[in-house]
């Protein structure tokens, strides 16, 4: 029982980075149906702007507190990460927003790739480690371990998951945002500035996605320039399982993804009896995507395509 | 119908280089004779990689400097640096452009999963190939004349740690991971036919991949089947989470690890996390080689920080070179003729070939990460 309930936790803390990250892939593509595929190198960055500035204070610094170095650390990266994204829409997005709705989507690769590089001329092709400064506090719920950046991490991510969820439901900017996902052209017509608001979704999700880049590089001790690549994968994954372009939909898929990974991955070699080791951690999950995608189409709590449009 | 014309002018181009190459041999053409370097230069193993090719570039650049007379002439080496990306298709693609430029030899690859593939093109092409660092004993076992390594194979490093681990540690439920690639998986074979023979129950055999960074569920699973000892077959990015995840799940295991732990890189990534995790490398640490010192020396003067196979790659080198004055050519055939009998004081002891191309009485020494340093707990030979 205790390994059953270390492995739910194991699976919510990183799914709950997951919906963090799918939260920016899914409200992006609520509003314009483009599938931002460099949103995991946008957290990449988050991560590694924030282990340069915890490197640099801890140089320059190193009586700080650790805890108050690795909040400097993410805001800063918080805006790093707000006007690069804001940059990408503006150069590599609006210019083709009228084009044919593949070509955004190869611009968007595109841009994932020239991150991926600037970012490795920038910090080098080493893993960066995170330093060791945070409280390393232990706890034991039901037999399983839990540490307090475990905790932060979960309660972190379901408050920022719940202000967005305000920020959506109750201010004008989420109204603006509610009403170009369901269409631009009257929203435009209603006099609401469609730019704008498509500007603010990126940085919004940019902002979320810097949050989760710290937490995972805190989490693993590591940050690299690849490790955009596979989490954005992972979290574009929970979006759809969730159904793309539902912000609910995208935090229930991330944690659904985090938690069915962490128990496919710990009971998959038992359960088979050795036929299917821990290895097909990664199939397993896709696995479960497909099943649902084939009953569910539009995912679990994607609205039907057919309405939508 | 186009795409065949193209296709067929690009054939015809490519057999025209190919024949251009092989109508000046390097010893004719100018009195340079070209070498293949390859490692990974680019993605996680970066620094690993760089390192052999400094290594090697060390070895050449010395050579170079001491002059190298071949055939009654005088030669200079150039070694090619090529990056194989850790990735095997990309080890064949750099492998025939290497053979295509000319190579008389190639040092390298750095890892078993890209050396054996690219180690057939280099067989089908008749040039030496040199390992410094590929273990998996897969690579010598193919038949294969022109392949050759430096330093001892994953049966006998899996051997010796397989002992160590039942024999010194006292484990006696062991947890067997790796990370699916000819190395990690050949290393963790070898570990646990010997851990088997020395008496150690294997509780649990579980996998990861070489990109993975989140290894808690299959710790969680381990813990949960009450291991002593973890055995990890892999590299150092994805061993220093996996120290730190082990510490962060209240896992008294012990976590022992081959030479892809045993390097700088995993004591920072797995920061104090690292404390108490024994690791194996073929061969003599550095300091008690015959010449380890006097390398460190040479190296860090011009490179920075020793990671690992850098005394190995530079080794390769003069063996290679050795062959050739053996042969007083560089002609491949007649370098492959003399390789058998290379016999020279490397940096990290004697380099010999047996029969297969593996390197003869390879030793194995155990490490211990002790305040942030690797500590030598014994050699076994």
């Amino acid at each position: 029982m205790d390994i059953f309930t270390q492995q739910l936790i194991n699976g919510l803390v990183v799914g709950s980075i997951y919906a963090l990250v799918a939260l920016g892939y899914t409200m992006v593509y609520g509003i314009l149906e483009l599938i931002n595929f460099a949103h995991g190198e946008v957290t990449m960055i988050g991560a590694m702007v924030a282990l340069s500035v915890i490197g640099i204070l801890m140089g320059t610094a190193p009586d700080l507190p650790g805890l108050m170095v690795v909040v400097a650390g993410l805001l800063l990266a918080i805006p790093a990460c707000m006007a690069l994204a804001f940059t990408i829409e503006k150069i590599a997005y609006r210019p083709l927003r009228k084009a044919p709705r593949l070509a955004p989507l190869i611009t968007a690769i595109g841009v994932s790739i020239i991150l991926q590089n600037l970012a490795m001329l920038v910090w080098g092709r080493q893993y960066v480690s995170f330093p060791a400064v945070l409280p390393r506090g232990q706890h034991e719920i039901l037999g399983a371990h839990i540490t307090d950046l475990q905790i932060v991490i979960v309660v972190l991510s379901l408050l920022t998951m719940a202000g967005l969820w305000l920020l959506v439901e109750r201010t004008r900017l989420g109204r603006a945002m509610r009403a170009t996902a369901q269409s631009r052209e009257v929203a435009e017509l209603m006099g609401v500035n469609v730019d704008r608001v498509i500007s603010a979704t990126f940085v919004i999700g940019a902002a979320i996605a810097a949050l989760a880049g710290v937490m995972v590089s805190a989490y693993y001790g590591l940050a690299h320039y690849y490790m955009g690549f596979m989490l954005g994968l992972k979290a574009f994954s929970a979006a759809v399982l969730g159904g793309i372009g539902n912000i609910a939909g995208a935090m229930l898929g991330g944690l659904l993804l985090g938690v069915i990974e962490a128990l496919g991955a710990g009971y998959i070699g038992d359960l088979t009896g050795g036929f299917l080791g821990s290895h097909y951690q990664d199939v397993f999950a896709f696995f479960v995507l497909i099943l649902v995608l084939v009953f569910r189409p539009s995912g679990l709590l994607g609205e039907r395509v057919a309405n939508r449009a | 119908m186009r795409t065949k014309h193209l296709l067929s002018a690009l054939f015809m181009a490519g057999a025209l280089g190919l024949a251009g190459c092989g109508d000046k041999p390097a010893e004719e053409s100018g009195a340079v004779i070209r070498i293949g370097s390859v490692a990974p230069l680019t993605g996680p193993q970066t620094h690993i990689g760089k390192d052999n090719e400094n290594g090697a570039r060390l070895a050449v650049d010395e050579i170079n400097a001491q002059g190298l007379q071949l055939g009654g002439k005088p030669v200079k080496l150039e070694l090619l640096g090529e990056d194989d990306q850790a990735e095997p298709k990309t080890a064949t693609i750099v492998a025939q452009k290497l053979v295509d430029a000319g190579v008389v030899a190639v040092i390298g690859h750095l890892n078993s999963g890209t050396t054996i593939p690219a180690s057939k093109i280099y067989h089908d092409a008749g040039i030496p190939q040199i390992s410094p660092s590929a273990t998996a004993v897969a690579y010598t076992a193919q038949g294969y004349k022109t392949a050759y390594r430096v330093m001892a194979n994953d049966a006998q490093q899996g051997k010796a740690l397989g002992q160590f681990a039942v024999v010194k540690m006292a484990a006696k439920k062991i947890a067997i991971i790796d990370d699916r690639t000819a190395y990690g998986q050949g290393l963790a074979d070898e570990f646990e036919k010997a851990a088997k023979e020395a008496g150690g129950e294997v509780v649990a055999r579980e996998f990861t991949n070489d990109k993975a960074t989140d290894f808690t569920a299959i710790l969680t699973s381990i813990k949960g089947k009450g291991a002593d000892l973890v055995f990890f077959g892999g590299m150092d990015p994805q061993g220093g989470p996996m120290a730190q995840q082990m510490k962060r799940l209240g896992l008294s295991a012990r976590l022992l690890g081959g030479d892809g732990l045993q390097n700088v890189n995993f004591l920072k990534l797995a920061g104090a996390d690292a404390e108490g995790v024994v690791a194996s490398s073929p061969g003599l640490p550095i300091d008690s080689m015959p010449g380890g010192p006097d390398f460190r020396k040479k190296f860090e003067a011009k490179y920075g920080v020793i990671q690992v196979y850098a005394p190995y790659a530079y080794d390769a080198v003069y063996a290679l070179v050795d062959a050739m004055k053996r042969a007083d050519s560089a002609e491949p055939a007649k370098v492959l003729a003399e390789l058998p009998k290379v016999d020279i004081q490397g940096v990290s002891g004697p380099v010999k070939f047996d029969a297969k191309g593996d390197t003869v009485g390879g030793a194995v020494t155990l490490y211990e990460a002790k305040g942030g340093a690797w500590q030598v707990l014994e050699t076994m030979k």
